[in-house]
């Protein structure tokens, strides 16, 4: 009988384990990464982003950053548009991850100045005090291998010219990293599409209020001290002491962020902590 | 009837390197703790917790748990089939082979050579030597199976068998990749495909690797220790079926709310909640066993660990299948919930199990009595009392953090920012450290134990009264 006989019990219990396996795991290559999730504008990696994730995959980088934003309310207000299976044709492997000790950075790209990601990989606390990611600084210290990175160009079949893979000779591993992060996320023009466009009058509703402006300021050394300086005094962005905009203005330009110079929106913040920084910043100005 | 001669030798060198392994992977896993509430202590590259978290998951369940039910497996497979291990030179160049990847694993992955998959972050050529490790172990117990001597096929061997190739497959599968150099590959497939791939794995090398063989360890060494046989082998047959059966359709269930196909994810969903059933069936089991012996639990050590163990099991079944549900999965998945649900399976489920059956093993292994019985049932109390520190401070915390990131303010915007959360977690990382000491403290008092049994030791006549 069955019971007594190896090796028709070895078939059965592989037959049992055969058909979850192809319904849940082989099944679904008819659907994934087929012309049904296709999404024509996004792009391989170039050389410089691939040697980034790389390095990437090689720091453990997933092990506490995960790459999917799911379709939550609360994820989507955080961190962008939620991930699309489209989106990730081109990632072997693929970097979801499974833990969040960090945040999500499947949107990141975009988000943040080059010059942000270089001083934070070398002293994350420097940008985000009390943060628990590891300095990267080694990473200034290791050179992008141009042959290598040829090589697996050629494995993935991504297309690079010469001139591309010439390019790397002098690059570290930082730039590369910084180049893969901000390729993240940025195939999809998910920003203009979210952007949420302010409407009727913007009045500080806190307008005269001294209390706003204490609160302001803490609101504001926590947020923007690591790229404009504390006390407004300028650090790699620019200095904000002598601007003088109307209230409105800073509303606005806090609100949405500057895009295409990379300063961020603060939109999550919700409007009421955006008014007391700009309570805060319009009792600091000076005239120029 | 002449007594087979058992290879009792090569178990005792894969307990040993076990319980070795195993220290290492707790000492790391103490180490990663405290990095996370001081960042100062990631030193350096090689050093740094994106590194050295990968070596305390692999040697943890390849070092410790998989090494150590080698050791169980080999004992079992005598005992059971009452002839000795087919082939002690294979068995030999397995345990070197063993130790060698373990080795290679750590210091490739300490320099940066990861494929990054979960449980699968070892590199191609690491990957052959593991298939062929397995390859050898397989032969070797199949071939002892055929020749048995006993009619009965006990149903630790099902479990064994099971092991046996769901390992093969998933280990293999999830491995396909295309190398560049020898220490670099891409895998083969790609984006939301190589998740759904991965999370098949994943989940079911926690089927393959960290519940079926404990299943055959639990099933065989729990009567050992009592005296009184399973309370149901049927029960047992039908729990075997269902579980091997359902485990495979669950994977998705760590994709839930990503781009993986809806009905991929439902199925994961379904098949988790309906695994409540086999895995109880196990649970129920091993507790009916113990009617009218629940004496046991304090007349006899052993006997805690394995009920316990299974207890454990039972909680860890449950809690899993609610984190399959898609609504509470929204909320607790990617927080330090997840971590809680994981230690109450390694440290509670899993060490428990292996290290009561490594006191078993003993007197058996060294010809003398354990050395002390006290000194095991501290370990058991540091272990458990570490253990619950740790899942308990991980269910606040992540309950904690969940709300944190869900949180919204009436006009729409977040409550939170993610650095807010993070800084809310410190306390609960502290306390989650000091559970692992403690967890680490009882690892010690069970490494000299045995170790004070293999070197001929005495107890001190006192120690040995109280038990
Ligand atoms: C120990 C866990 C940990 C590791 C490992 C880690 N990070 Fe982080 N990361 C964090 C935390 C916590 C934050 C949030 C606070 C901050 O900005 O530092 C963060 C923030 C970030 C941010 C900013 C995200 C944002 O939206 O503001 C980026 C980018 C980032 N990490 C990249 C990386 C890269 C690249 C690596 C690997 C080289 C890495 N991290 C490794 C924990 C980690
Ligand atoms: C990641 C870095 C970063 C952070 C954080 C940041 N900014 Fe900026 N900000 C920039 C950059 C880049 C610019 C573009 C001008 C420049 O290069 O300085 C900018 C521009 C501005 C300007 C317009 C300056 C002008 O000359 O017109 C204002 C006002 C401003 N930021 C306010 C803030 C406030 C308030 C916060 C916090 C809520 C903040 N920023 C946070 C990077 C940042
Ligand atoms: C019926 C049984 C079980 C079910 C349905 C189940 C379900 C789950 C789910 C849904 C997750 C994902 C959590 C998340 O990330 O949101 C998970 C994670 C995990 N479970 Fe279980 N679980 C079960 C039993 C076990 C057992 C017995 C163990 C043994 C140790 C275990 C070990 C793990 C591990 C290691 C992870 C973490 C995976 C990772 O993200 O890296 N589980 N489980
Ligand atoms: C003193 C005991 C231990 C301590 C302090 C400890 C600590 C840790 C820490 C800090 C993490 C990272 C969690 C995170 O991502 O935030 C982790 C993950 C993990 N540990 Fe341990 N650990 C211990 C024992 C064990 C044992 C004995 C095993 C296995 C047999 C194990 C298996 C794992 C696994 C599988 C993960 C991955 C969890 C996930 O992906 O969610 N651990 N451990």
């Amino acid at each position: 009988m069955w019971e007594r006989n190896p090796v028709i019990f070895l078939l059965l219990a592989t037959a049992v384990i055969m058909v979850g396996t192809i319904v849940t795991m082989v099944l679904p290559f008819a659907y994934v990464n087929t012309e049904r999730d296709a999404i024509a504008s996004v792009v391989p990696y170039s050389a410089l982003e691939l040697a980034g994730r790389d390095v990437y995959i090689k720091e453990g980088c997933n092990n506490c950053h995960t790459q999917t934003v799911r379709p939550l309310v609360a994820e989507v207000i955080r961190y962008g548009d939620y991930s699309k299976s489209g989106e990730f044709v081109h990632d072997r492997p693929h970097l979801w991850g499974s833990r969040r000790t960090g945040p999500d950075l499947a949107r990141i790209g975009g988000n943040y100045p080059d010059q942000w990601h270089y001083d934070h990989m070398r002293e994350p606390a420097a940008m985000a005090p009390g943060t628990n990611m590891p300095p990267y600084d080694f990473l200034d210290n290791r050179d992008v291998d141009p042959e290598l990175t040829r090589r697996k160009m050629e494995v993935l079949g991504f297309p690079y010219s010469d001139e591309e893979i010439q390019a790397l000779a002098g690059k570290t591993d930082m730039d590369a990293m910084v180049a893969y992060l901000q390729k993240l996320g940025s195939d999809i023009p998910w920003r203009e599409q979210q952007r949420v466009t302010l409407v009727g009058e913007l009045v500080n509703p806190f307008a005269g209020d001294p209390a706003a402006i204490v609160e302001g300021r803490e609101l504001y050394e926590r947020n923007c001290a690591a790229c404009h300086g504390s006390g407004l005094s300028g650090g790699f962005a620019a200095d904000l002491t002598a601007l003088n905009y109307p209230e409105e203005i800073f509303f606005r330009i806090i609100h949405d962020g500057i895009q295409p110079l990379r300063m961020p929106g603060f939109a999550t913040l919700g409007n009421e902590r955006l008014w007391k920084i700009v309570s805060y910043m319009d009792s600091e100005q000076v005239a120029p | 009837m002449e007594r087979p001669a058992y290879n009792y030798d090569i178990v005792k060198h894969f307990v040993h390197w076990s319980i070795l392994w195993g220290a290492v992977s707790v000492l790391v896993g103490v180490v990663i703790s405290f990095q996370l509430v001081m960042p100062q202590l990631n030193f350096g590259e090689y050093l740094s917790y994106g590194r050295l978290r990968p070596v305390h998951t692999n040697a943890g369940i390849f070092g410790f748990a998989v090494g150590g039910f080698f050791a169980l497996f080999y004992y079992m497979v005598q005992r059971l089939c009452r002839v000795p291990i087919w082939s002690n030179g294979l068995a030999r160049f397995q345990l070197w082979l063993f130790n060698i990847v373990i080795v290679l694993s750590a210091v490739t992955l300490l320099l940066g050579f990861s494929q990054s998959k979960e449980y699968h972050e070892m590199e191609w050529p690491i990957d052959i030597l593991i298939t062929v490790l397995w390859v050898a172990f397989t032969i070797n117990i199949l071939m002892t199976i055929f020749k048995r001597r006993e009619a009965q096929m006990y149903i630790s061997l099902w479990f064994m068998m099971a092991a046996l190739i769901g390992v093969a497959v998933l280990f293999v599968v999830n491995g396909l990749s295309v190398p560049v150099t020898l220490f670099k590959s891409y895998s083969a497939f790609a984006g939301t495909n190589d998740a759904n791939v991965q999370w098949w794995y994943g989940h079911n090398a926690v089927a393959m690797v960290l519940t079926v063989p404990p299943l055959a360890v639990f099933y065989y060494f729990l009567p050992k220790s009592t005296g009184v046989p399973i309370y149901s082998h049927r029960l047992g047959i039908v729990a075997f079926w269902s579980l091997i059966f359902m485990y495979l359709w669950t994977g998705a269930h760590h994709l839930l709310w990503t781009p993986i196909p809806d009905w991929v994810q439902t199925l994961a969903m379904a098949f988790s909640i309906m695994l409540i059933a086999p895995s109880w069936g196990s649970v129920i089991n091993g507790y009916l066993s113990m009617n009218g012996q629940w004496h046991q639990m304090r007349d006899n050590y052993l006997v805690k660990f394995f009920i316990l163990a299974i207890t454990f099991y039972g909680l860890q079944t449950l809690q899993g299948p609610l984190q399959a549900v898609r609504s509470f999965s929204g909320f607790i998945h990617y927080t330090e919930w997840v971590p809680g649900h994981v230690h109450m399976g390694t440290m509670g489920w899993i060490t428990l199990l292996i290290c009561g059956a490594f006191y078993y093993l003993a007197p058996r292994l060294y010809g003398r009595e354990l050395y002390s019985i006290p000194l095991a049932n501290l370990h058991f109390w540091l272990v458990l009392m570490g253990q619950l520190i740790y899942s308990v401070s991980m269910w606040i915390a992540g309950v904690v953090q969940a709300s944190m990131w869900h949180s919204l303010n009436d006009d729409g915007s977040l409550t939170y920012t993610f650095m807010e959360s993070v800084l809310a977690m410190y306390p609960y990382w502290w306390i989650r450290g000091l559970g692992g000491v403690v967890y680490l403290l009882g690892i010690g008092v069970f490494v000299y134990n045995i170790a004070m049994t293999a070197r001929g030791a005495q107890a001190s006549p006192g120690a040995a009264a109280q038990a």
